[in-house]
């Protein structure tokens, strides 16, 4: 299959099951026939009931999951990369440059505080601890967290809070590919308008996008378009 | 985390088939694996299933009986470990290596001061002024968090988790490229753990150091490791992305192995 020129991801024939060895081996079979891709600036968004797969496939993007049959073709740094096949230490390069993930709840580090949490992808990738520690601040003032948290650990903030320095961690470095688990969950009315203006922003910039999104408004604000996860349903 | 940027594209350490007998009973075989420079590796597995033989073989400590180990020294030539000379070796253990012991009373001399402890690395590489070698020394226990004011103190007097600080202290200060960990949390209590899983994070990351993590532990593998491998029985049986070894295992051990663990 070709490359579209402009696609910054493009899944075909991906393939899930779980094979559950402590149930007697049973098989779940979760997705399979994965295909579609996404553009550079272009936001597409998985819809389908729970259970359908789509955190799955989000995973798979990500090198979470491992991807048992099919491809995964991620374009990183001017190279296309089948990462369904690629070893460890590329996934790792692939995450540290080209793609951020935005799960559902913030794995936290003991005793990192907020900021330094939010700071660190910049970090990784050679940005000065100050400067990283500045753009981490200022993202974190636009999702409205105050200052007098950005010292202490996320652990001890509340549901909200905790996704919104998840968010600013995802957002805060410039990565080509972003993939958005139900960023605007637990948010208030306020803060889902900024997370909607900063997917916008990131569109301006290029950025190709893969989000889960359950919100009717949200899906239909930032959506370029819909992909459809029921028609990649792993009939047992 | 940040890796080193240069010599990044050749291997540190590399094993190859690596297997070790004791008589009839064979305590691993078939292990071979590359490490890079700033990758940190977990070995993952159960009493028994051979993991701190691996480390033994791998640290040149023990002799395989079958396969070799090599590693690259700082001239970027890489070298089996079993015809490096005498002073090579001792280049190795002294410098360009640390091994930090579950029991810190095997790898610290519990008896003298923390300060000549730490100084003790830094005169075998050939330091011998006294001021900057206690200078040294403050300055790395400040990074392991111990007070300074501790410095004349031996370690016997010292808590658990502030003995398994100046033990890392002990192998950092003449900046190694590998360290190898056997257990490094295991005795500890869970708050202690957590405050020096931290301090490893951080220091593994800002120093871009290469380990090799034995554990039983798979949150000390997860917030450590970039990669493991899980043995059993004395071989590697599944092995991949920490993340996704963990959070999607294959092999039945290994599922195990993750439904075990109690939620948080």
């Amino acid at each position: 299959m070709s490359f579209p020129m402009t696609a910054m991801i493009e899944l075909s024939n991906a393939q899930k099951t779980f094979v559950m060895h402590l149930q007697g081996g049973v098989e779940l079979p979760v997705v399979r026939g994965v295909s579609f891709h996404v553009d550079a600036g272009e936001c597409v968004v998985l819809a389908g009931p729970s259970g359908a797969g789509k955190s799955s496939i989000l995973k798979m993007i990500y090198g979470n999951y491992r991807c048992d049959a099919g491809r995964i073709g991620i374009r990183h740094e001017g190279i296309v990369m089948d990462l369904a096949k690629a070893e460890p230490r590329q996934v790792l390069g692939i995450r540290r440059s080209t793609i951020g993930y935005v799960s559902q709840f913030l794995r936290a580090v003991p005793r990192v505080a907020a900021l330094d949490v939010v700071a660190e992808p910049l970090v990784a990738k050679g940005v000065a601890r100050e400067e990283a520690r500045e753009r981490a601040g200022r993202l974190l003032r636009r999702l409205n967290i105050p200052e007098r948290l950005w010292r202490l650990p996320p652990s001890t903030f509340s549901g909200g809070e905790q996704q919104r320095v998840n968010i600013a961690h995802g957002f805060v470095s410039e990565y080509p590919i972003l993939l958005l688990d139900e960023p605007t969950a637990s948010l208030d009315a306020a803060n889902r308008a900024v997370v909607v203006e900063l997917i916008a922003e990131k569109k301006r910039k290029g950025v190709a996008m893969v989000a889960i999104v359950h919100d009717d408004e949200i899906r239909e604000t930032i959506a370029d378009r819909i992909v459809d996860v029921t028609a990649f349903a792993a009939a047992a | 985390m940040v890796e080193p940027l240069t010599g990044n594209d050749e291997p540190l350490l590399v094993a190859e088939n690596l297997a070790k007998n004791y008589g009839r009973l064979t305590a691993c075989r078939d292990i071979s694996f590359e490490l890079y420079p700033g990758e940190v590796l977990a070995v993952v597995g159960e009493s028994g299933s051979g993991k701190s033989t691996l480390l033994q073989l791998l640290s040149a400590q023990l002799a395989p009986s079958a396969g070799r180990v090599s590693y690259r020294m700082r001239d970027g030539v890489r070298r089996d470990l079993a015809s490096l000379g005498e002073a090579e070796r001792r280049f190795l253990f002294r410098t360009d290596w640390g091994f930090v012991h579950q029991d810190p009373a095997q790898g610290l001399r519990m008896a003298v001061s923390a300060g000549a402890n730490v100084g003790e690395r830094l005169m075998a590489v050939g330091w011998n002024h006294y001021g900057r070698i206690r200078e040294a020394a403050s300055t790395w226990l400040e990074r392991v968090e111990i007070e300074v004011s501790r410095i004349d103190d031996a370690p016997r007097t010292y808590s658990g988790g502030m003995r398994q600080r100046l033990q890392i202290a002990r192998n950092l200060v003449t900046e190694p490229r590998l360290v190898f960990m056997d257990e490094p949390t295991g005795g500890l209590d869970v708050s202690v753990q957590a405050r020096l899983l931290d301090l490893l994070r951080t220091l593994v990351s800002e120093l871009g150091l290469a380990a090799i993590i034995v554990t039983h532990d798979l949150a000390v593998a997860r917030l450590l490791s970039h990669r493991v491998m899980v043995m059993k029985g004395g071989r590697v049986i599944e092995t991949g992305l920490t993340d996704q070894v963990l959070d999607d295992p294959r092999e039945p051990y290994t599922q195990l192995l993750v439904s075990s663990i109690l939620p948080p």
